[in-house]
């Protein structure tokens, strides 16, 4: 594993990303095939098959490090990562191992048609051959997950160098459903073919914020404006008389969606559309809330109730392929028009829909149509540049998500807590309160937003104001007031407050706000009857 | 008679409270009487009327604390405070700083403020107290900090200076200035290279050299070097000053930050340096384990870190412990130039 090892060091200590493409792509120069195949399904998340629970593999790191299962657990949720822990909670062991990456695989594979002793004991004696980032590897092959800060763009990079090919053909070639144990290094990276698997997915092409005015875009007239929809990004693919629905993280989730099985019987084969997958009853003038739709993610399958409850509809707004040719180069107006065509002749009750698009002259009638994106149920608009090609990734140019200013409320920070990983020396994740009455309600929990130098600040505070402890957690005394920015706001019985924050975050440190200016639960309340 | 008695030492909001010498050890707020472990800012702070603290600890103190009242004492010399015998024993945590041991009427409580048991060749090496009650910190207390040998980093910071020299880039290596950064300079080979130092640091190297302690030679990197006149160069200087303007004008180079918490593989990304040595003048896991095993003492005081989880494993074991709420601090990743 030294060579992984080796690869993964490299990937790990630089934040360049040149020095990564160049450890990567020599590795992958270098690196015997079934190493280098499961290098890149590590990377891009597929692990081979969990031959050990998590359970069992901290009941035996922490009876092997002679600790309390509650004492790994304390340190487990410090560090943040199960492999991690486990490595370091072991004895330190220098020792460095000649076996390669896919020979530890296969003995994984093995173990897993063998008895919990067995495998037991195979785990151990890892644990005990295995010294430092080996043994981390080694925990990461079980436990699965290598985040690395390997994007899928970067390694693309790597292959483009290593072997020659374009990048928008291996960026194409690396998605979908393909795993190490069906595949070969050759199949997926060097054969002429690739496009042989009917449900593979085009990467999909992802929008920067706006950050400056959309005056600075240019002429109005080169633009094409839509609803950024608050739902979630799908590709559904119609090819040899199936469907398949993809998600942007690259999940298949066509049986979550048992719905969209009917737009064969609306398009023809050969055809993927881009667009949003949104809960919205047939009749109703906009879509539910994100709250219905959340439901449905949440199952693998669904019962009949929850489809006639909350019926899924894609939104689309893009056209990809269509009669069977990948027509991504295209401008954007020529596939929009051809997308209408083909959405043209779609009856009230089909389970695709086009998406519209706003008809606008001038970038303030835009701004206008901007500020009622609340009453569509949408977070924006979304702006494509009229002869923009469908690229993969997160490129900046030719799409912009021009969102709504968030809402926000002013709260009291009451209790803190220490974050993991990353932050695992800082105080990072806080409960917000309201003022009712004399009393403070807490309503919601934020983590992110502040800058590093004020998660520094605000931890030094908290040490020396904490007024009572519950084991992690620390009641401090009320005196900061931070700006909570969120994106929704729903009635919910769950919490306390009697109200759920959609992402919520904090926008600003509000030193200049003193402790009794804070918003109160009445102000909750009007937000929900307006926004809810 | 016992029973009604009051603690050898007690914890107010001041600090750490001993009745029968009313005095203060490490007190936070300014206070008459203080006796100091050692010269971090978190412990020896500004404002008391009289300090003590040992010889070697003193002259770091008056340099940062500027014109104070203050009084050395020798390790394991014993002074009367009041009702109470006082000795200071190396916690061989930084060069001068001590467990304060107070007996009053043959109780023994040991106060150790922040310590490590390796010895680092730099400070006077940790000294078993034996002792009825025992305070301890716990910045590291937990079972994922196992320290190496200090020779074993040593070769992995010897390694990475070469490497960068090697790629004609100068090695910046951040690291406290007071007691990590001489700890890092006594395991650094001249032979690499010439080592040059912030203004912070070596500021504190000066006082130290003062009293006749050995380090490396060196050389001020001020506005006036140039780096040009270095080749292969590393850099100490306070976490702080990495990647500040003045750190821009030696060009090409990388960044490493040498600290315990480089253990954990997501602090050691948050702080994006390129790379990070693990290496700490707190006790590890098993450090605190064995220094409170060889006190003797029954009853523990666990004032800073991991407090709650490490008086809970404490308990667990048979300790009578407890947390004890404090102002200090421990090993920072993220403070600036003055410690």
């Amino acid at each position: 594993m030294k060579r992984f090892a080796a690869l993964f060091n490299a990937i790990d200590q630089s934040t360049k990303t040149t020095v990564k493409v160049a450890a990567l792509a020599d590795y992958f120069s270098a690196a015997p095939d079934d190493d280098r195949l499961w290098t890149i399904a590590l990377f891009s998340g597929r692990r081979p098959k969990r031959a050990v629970t998590t359970t069992k593999l901290r009941e035996w790191a922490a009876e092997r490090a002679g600790i309390p299962l509650w004492l790994f657990e304390e340190s487990y949720s410090i560090v943040g990562d199960l492999a991690e822990t486990i490595t370091l909670v072991l004895p330190p062991n220098p020792t460095q191992d000649d076996q390669s990456l896919s020979t530890w695989i296969t003995a994984l594979r093995e173990i897993y048609t063998q008895d919990e002793e067995a495998r037991k004991a195979f785990v151990l004696d890892a644990w005990t051959t295995l010294g430092g980032t080996e043994r981390f590897i080694f925990n990461k092959l079980i436990t699965g997950g290598f985040r690395v800060g390997v994007s899928q763009k970067l390694m693309t990079r790597a292959l483009v160098r290593a072997t020659g090919k374009p990048e928008p053909e291996l960026a194409h070639r690396l998605i979908g459903n393909w795993h190490p144990d069906d595949t070969t290094w050759h199949t997926l990276v060097e054969a002429e073919d690739a496009s042989a698997d009917a449900s593979r997915p085009y990467p999909f092409y992802l929008a920067y914020g706006l950050e400056a005015e959309p005056q600075e875009l240019g002429d109005p007239q080169d633009w094409r404006a839509e609803w950024k929809w608050d739902g979630i990004r799908g590709q559904l693919i119609l090819r040899a008389g199936e469907y398949f629905v993809w998600s942007r993280g690259e999940e298949l989730m066509t049986d979550r969606f048992p719905e969209l099985a009917r737009a064969v019987d609306f398009m023809p084969d050969g055809t993927v559309l881009d667009g949003e997958l949104l809960v919205w009853p047939n009749g109703q003038p906009a879509p539910s809330s994100f709250n219905a739709l959340q439901a449905r993610i949440g199952r693998k399958t669904v019962p009949k109730k929850l489809l006639t409850e909350a019926p899924v509809v894609l939104h689309a707004y893009d056209l990809l392929e269509w009669q069977g040719e990948d027509i991504r180069e295209r401008p954007f107006a020529d596939r929009r028009a051809l997308l209408e065509q083909a959405c043209a002749a779609l009856p009230d009750d089909a389970p695709i829909r086009l998406s519209p698009q706003l008809s606008f002259a001038t970038w303030d009638t835009l701004a206008d149509q901007r500020g009622t994106a609340r009453d569509a149920q949408a977070e924006g608009v979304m702006l494509k540049r009229a002869d923009s090609p469908y690229l993969a990734g997160r490129k900046k140019g030719d799409w912009w998500k021009w969102k709504l200013d968030p809402l926000t409320i002013d709260a009291v920070m009451i209790y803190a807590q220490s974050g993991s990983g990353r932050r695992a020396n800082l105080f990072t994740d806080f409960t917000f309160a309201v003022w009712n009455g004399n009393d403070l309600v807490p309503f919601t929990k934020a983590y992110s937003g502040l800058t590093d130098a004020e998660f520094r600040k605000i931890t030094a505070w908290v040490r020396k104001n904490t007024l009572e402890r519950f084991g992690p957690v620390r009641k401090v005394t009320p005196h900061h007031v931070f700006e909570i920015a969120f994106e929704g706001i729903q009635r919910s019985t769950r919490h306390k407050s009697g109200v759920a924050l959609r992402f919520p975050r904090m926008l600003r440190w509000r030193k200049d706000k003193p402790l009794q200016e804070a918003n109160t639960l009445a102000d909750l309340e009007e937000m929900l009857r307006i926004y809810g | 008679m016992r029973m009604a008695k009051q603690p050898v030492l007690t914890f107010n909001e001041n600090g750490i409270y001993c009745p029968a010498g009313d005095f203060y050890i490490d007190p936070w707020r300014p206070v008459d009487r203080a006796l100091i472990t050692h010269g971090h800012s978190d412990h020896a702070r500004w404002g008391m009327n009289r300090y003590l603290a040992t010889d070697i600890a003193l002259p770091v103190m008056r340099h940062r604390l500027g014109d104070i009242t203050a009084d050395g004492i020798s390790y394991g010399e014993v002074r009367q405070i009041g009702g109470a015998q006082v000795s200071f024993h190396p916690a061989g945590h930084v060069p001068g700083s001590a467990q304060i041991r107070v007996e009053v009427d043959g109780e023994v409580w040991v106060a150790s403020g922040d310590y490590k048991v390796v010895d680092d060749g730099l400070s006077d090496p940790f000294e078993p107290v034996k002792c009825h009650h025992f305070i301890t910190e716990s910045t590291f207390g937990l079972p994922v900090f196992r320290w190496a040998d200090q020779s074993t980093v040593a070769a992995e910071i010897n390694a990475w200076w070469a490497g960068c020299a090697a790629q004609g880039k100068t090695a910046f290596l951040g690291a406290y200035a007071l007691g990590k950064a001489q700890r890092l300079l006594s395991m650094l080979d001249p032979d690499v290279g010439p080592i040059l130092t912030h203004t912070a640091t070596e500021n504190t190297n000066r006082v130290l050299r003062d009293q006749g302690i050995t380090l490396p030679d060196t050389i001020l990197a001020d506005a006036d070097l140039n780096p040009k006149d270095h080749a292969g160069a590393i850099v100490l200087a306070p976490p702080g000053a990495l990647g500040s303007a003045w750190s821009k004008k030696f060009g090409p180079q990388e960044t490493a930050f040498a600290s315990g918490w480089m253990a954990v593989r997501g602090v050691r990304r948050r702080r994006a340096g390129d790379r990070g040595f693990i290496i700490s003048d707190h006790a590890d896991w098993d450090g605190l384990l064995s220094a409170i095993k060889a006190t003797e003492a029954e009853n523990i005081y666990v004032t800073h870190g991991y407090t709650d989880v490490f008086s809970r494993y404490l308990a667990d074991s048979g300790w009578q412990a407890q947390v004890v709420p404090t102002q200090f601090e421990g090993e920072s990743l993220d403070k600036d130039a003055n410690e």
